[in-house]
């Protein structure tokens, strides 16, 4: 595959990658400060805003798209990262980013991330988790602890094991993991801008807490702690150090050197060459 | 009440006619010279080999044919079937009952006995050392002759069966034995001498064997060969036309009888600087189409019946943010995983109604196993011109069939994708409220014409709206598109004239029988019209009036237990007084003797 040149706009401020759209988001939620973050990574990765595509799914956090400058895809739940597979590899000189919730991509989408981390195609995910479906208002999610009791669909608490997201990803292959905090919005767009330049699939897991059904979130400011380490490099060394994390650790926790899927292509044939392939020779 | 007036008559093809009409001679069986005929044999006894061979050994010699397959679930050991027709001229269906059937064995053959009809003048050769001849057989009244073909094969190292059966067969019907030769040598040529040897020595003594069977029927001479002849597949059209529609990006999941479609266009799209994806599900392949197609390349998935319910949700998306796509539902049994390897017309019904909200999209249906290259083409133009989704119907019938047949005719050029060139600033609506309903579809990558794609309902410019204003215009603005656009002459396949009181309204692979059935019943002297509709979606109401003028009575045929295609022509279109339907399921085609039966009450 050629290399493909990534075009640059200097000029450009985090300002700049924001619409004027007003987002219908809670007061304090964190994914504000995941626009925030992310419009400043796009502007000091010096990103035209025409280069960068902004694909996500269903919920709260999947409103994203709308609020930034970008070419983006609002799509249907679950499905955001296959969306953006689609956009990358039909334009693979796109910047191409997938941005949704807990629910949108481990639950209805858990198949999808399973197979994005295995395909590593060079896009970033930014999974904004905050443990509960904002937007049907209050239910358990895949990250939500068993004993978490207050959804009137599971009164007595779901009573099955949360996800952890990053050991999922790194039992399906993911090339680059990091998790940032909505609370520190500039260690976040270092996180974003750093998976973005990471060749093949990185996932970016942002604790975004939801103040409105999970304001016990609020504390998760004390309970964020920076990763003291490098970023593992290998995914052995990585499960053997993440094996017992708290799931608060942040930084690039994981970063691999898989080479990015993209499937050769070679312009050889033309239509009337397979026409002629059916011909008969009559004899 | 209007619906007293319509004398419904749902015709069990099954019940034979018995009219006099029926039985003068135009009506009867192909006209002399042609062969109707079946090889069976248990899954890996090469009867699929032989009569892809055979075939292709007919197209050399100057004939037109149609093979087409039945065959069980089972990957290796189950029935399995070649069904062939050569004839002098094009054709479209199977005949109404097999001469000859030649039986390498006879195991699971029950599991396949009703797709194998015979007469008492047809030819049965078996092979006395597979057992007991079954009753079905016996019962049909037909010839039957015993050929040791498994002891000859065995006379030679490496012999198979099947190359005897193809050697006796060629011969017998009057197959040139140095055609077949010439085919079996670039057919097997990859496998080796020691094969080709032993293949070219099975198949001399078939040749030799032949001259002890009764007298059959026998291919007459050729028709001169004018103009070039394709031998292909309805998959490997259905990709053809597609790459030939400008398709750069394909995501898939493997599903039969699609599969063929996705392993042609795999090489053919990396040769030709597209790709294919091999998706994880079909809710992912359906997205990842919609991600090529919004960034700028057209794109296309294939399945079947259970892909194509897991899409609809996906194709919904693509029809609020006006997505260009192409689904191919090579359809088969159903519901559920239902009859995998074998035909059925019942994917209609989630085709035209399978989405919520007020979805208009794009339905099409190829009539032939050639018409899949050109409605497929088709197909992606619209969806382009149109920037909405368009669901093709093909299925097993058409798909996993070969014909020898004149290169298909190229649908009409359409304007394509209305792509927003940069520089339109600030002001750029995706989602402007255009006279035609066709607004510029930006480009990624272009500058000044950012937007979002949205399945919510939105504003001209995109952003998320929940005003009843917006959505009004917009439902307005989807439908008008497709409504106000003139689609042409390609909407349906006609023929006959405007004094023919008696139509055949048909569409996909039903035609092939329908189209036989009016060209007998028209050589007897039957004013008989057919209409064979291409375009499902949007439904064309003013055409097909024009084409049903002068229509008394009107003969619906489909392939479906749940009359799927006169309901949709129930809730689009206004018909005759007097309509019949033979609306049989799967798996067993409809022939044209079936179509004619019907007729004949009419008489």
């Amino acid at each position: 595959m050629p290399d493909i040149a990534v075009a640059t706009a200097p000029n450009l401020t985090a300002q700049d990658f924001k619409s004027d759209i007003k987002p219908i988001w809670c007061p304090g939620c964190g994914d504000y400060s995941v626009l925030t973050a992310l419009a400043k990574a796009c502007a000091e990765l010096a990103r035209p805003r025409e280069s960068v595509a902004l694909i996500s799914g269903i919920g709260c956090s999947s409103r994203l798209p709308a609020y930034t400058s970008v070419y983006g895809f609002h799509g249907v739940h679950g499905r955001a990262l296959a969306l953006a597979a689609g956009v990358k590899l039909a334009r693979p000189d796109l910047t191409v980013i997938a941005a949704g919730g807990d629910g949108d991509g481990l639950s209805i989408g858990g198949n999808h991330f399973l197979h994005a981390c295995r395909r590593n195609v060079d896009m970033t995910y930014i999974l904004m988790d905050n443990q509960v479906y904002g937007m049907t208002k209050g239910q358990a999610s895949p990250t939500t602890a068993p004993d978490w009791c207050e959804s009137k669909l599971t009164p007595e608490g779901t009573g099955i094991s949360p996800v952890a997201p990053l050991l999922l990803a790194l039992a399906a292959g993911v090339n680059f993991f990091a998790r940032g905090f909505a609370g520190n919005p500039n260690e976040l767009a270092r996180l974003i801008a750093a998976g973005i330049t990471h060749p093949g699939f990185s996932v970016i897991h942002v604790l975004s807490p939801c103040v409105t059904f999970r304001a016990e979130q609020r504390a998760w400011k004390q309970a964020v702690h920076a990763s003291d380490a490098a970023p593992a490099t290998l995914p052995a060394e990585a499960l053997t150090r993440f094996a017992a994390d708290d799931g608060f650790t942040t930084g690039i926790l994981f970063a691999g050197s898989k080479p990015p899927f993209m499937p050769p292509r070679y312009a050889v044939r033309t239509t009337a060459d397979f026409e002629r392939d059916y011909e008969i020779a009559c004899k | 009440m209007e619906r007293d007036r319509i004398r419904e008559i749902i015709e069990d093809p099954s019940e034979p006619a018995d009219d006099a009409w029926l039985q003068s001679p135009a009506m009867g069986q192909t006209a002399a010279g042609a062969v109707s005929l079946a090889l069976i044999g248990s899954g890996g006894a090469g009867a699929m080999r032989a009569g892809e061979i055979l075939l292709d050994v007919a197209a050399k010699a100057g004939f037109f044919g149609l093979m087409t397959r039945t065959m069980g679930a089972q990957i290796r050991g189950g029935e399995a079937a070649a069904l062939l027709r050569i004839t002098t001229a094009p054709v479209s269906s199977l005949d109404d009952h097999f001469d000859l059937l030649v039986a390498l064995d006879w195991a699971n053959f029950s599991r396949f006995a009703a797709e194998l009809p015979l007469a008492a003048t047809s030819l049965v050769i078996c092979d006395p050392d597979e057992g007991e001849v079954p009753t079905a057989i016996r019962e049909s009244g037909a010839h039957v002759v015993a050929l040791e073909m498994k002891k000859l094969a065995r006379a030679v190292p490496g012999g198979r069966t099947n190359m005897v059966a193809l050697g006796a067969v060629a011969a017998a019907i009057g197959l040139p034995a140095a055609l077949v030769t010439d085919v079996l040598a670039r057919q097997l040529g990859r496998k080796g001498d020691a094969v080709l040897a032993a293949s070219a020595s099975a198949l001399a003594l078939g040749v030799k064997a032949a001259a002890g069977l009764p007298p059959l029927r026998r291919l007459a001479a050729p028709p001169a060969v004018a103009g070039a002849r394709w031998n292909i597949s309805g998959n490997q059209a259905t990709g053809l036309g597609a790459l030939k529609g400008g398709i750069g990006f394909v995501a898939a999941y493997p599903i039969t009888p699609a599969t063929e479609v996705l392993e042609w266009m795999a090489p053919a799209l990396a040769k030709t600087g597209g790709m294919l994806v091999q998706a994880e599900d079909e809710l992912a392949a359906i997205n990842m189409v919609i991600g090529a197609s919004f960034a700028g390349t057209p794109a296309l998935t294939a399945t079947s019946g259970p892909g194509l319910s897991l899409m609809i949700e996906a194709l919904g998306l693509a029809v609020a943010s006006e997505t260009p796509l192409v689904v191919v539902d090579v359809m088969r049994g159903g519901p559920s995983t239902g009859i995998p390897t074998k035909s059925e017309q019942s994917d209609l019904d989630i085709a035209v109604h399978g989405l919520h909200g007020d979805a208009p999209h794009l339905v099409l249906a190829p009539n032939s196993i050639g018409d899949c290259a050109f409605t497929t083409q088709w197909a992606v133009a619209l969806a382009e011109t149109l920037q909405t989704p368009a669901i093709v119907l093909s299925d097993q019938a058409l798909g996993q069939s070969r014909a020898v047949i004149a290169p298909p005719p190229v649908p009409p050029t359409l304007p394509g994708r209305l792509v927003a060139t940069a520089g339109e600033g600030g002001g750029y609506q995706r989602y402007a409220l255009t006279a035609s309903g066709v607004s510029p579809m930006a480009v990624p990558g272009t500058l000044g014409t950012s937007y979002v794609a949205d399945g919510l309902e939105h504003t001209p410019r995109g952003a998320p709206s929940a005003q009843a204003s917006d959505h009004h215009a917009q439902l307005d603005k989807r439908a008008r598109k497709l409504a106000i656009f003139d689609y042409g002459e390609a909407w349906a396949d006609r023929e006959g004239t405007d004094g023919d009181e008696i139509a055949l309204l048909t569409w996909g692979s039903a035609t092939g029988p329908a189209r036989e059935a009016v060209r007998r019943a028209r050589g007897a002297g039957r004013a008989v019209r057919l209409i064979s509709l291409r375009l499902l979606l949007p439904a064309q109401p003013a055409r097909l009036a024009a084409a049903l003028v002068g229509v008394r009575r009107l003969l619906v045929v489909e392939q479906s237990h749940g009359r799927q295609f006169h309901k949709f022509l129930r809730a689009n279109y206004d018909l005759p007084a007097e309509v019949a339907v033979i609306s049989r399921p799967g798996p067993l085609p409809i022939r044209p003797a079936d179509i004619l039966a019907c007729l004949a009450k009419w008489e």
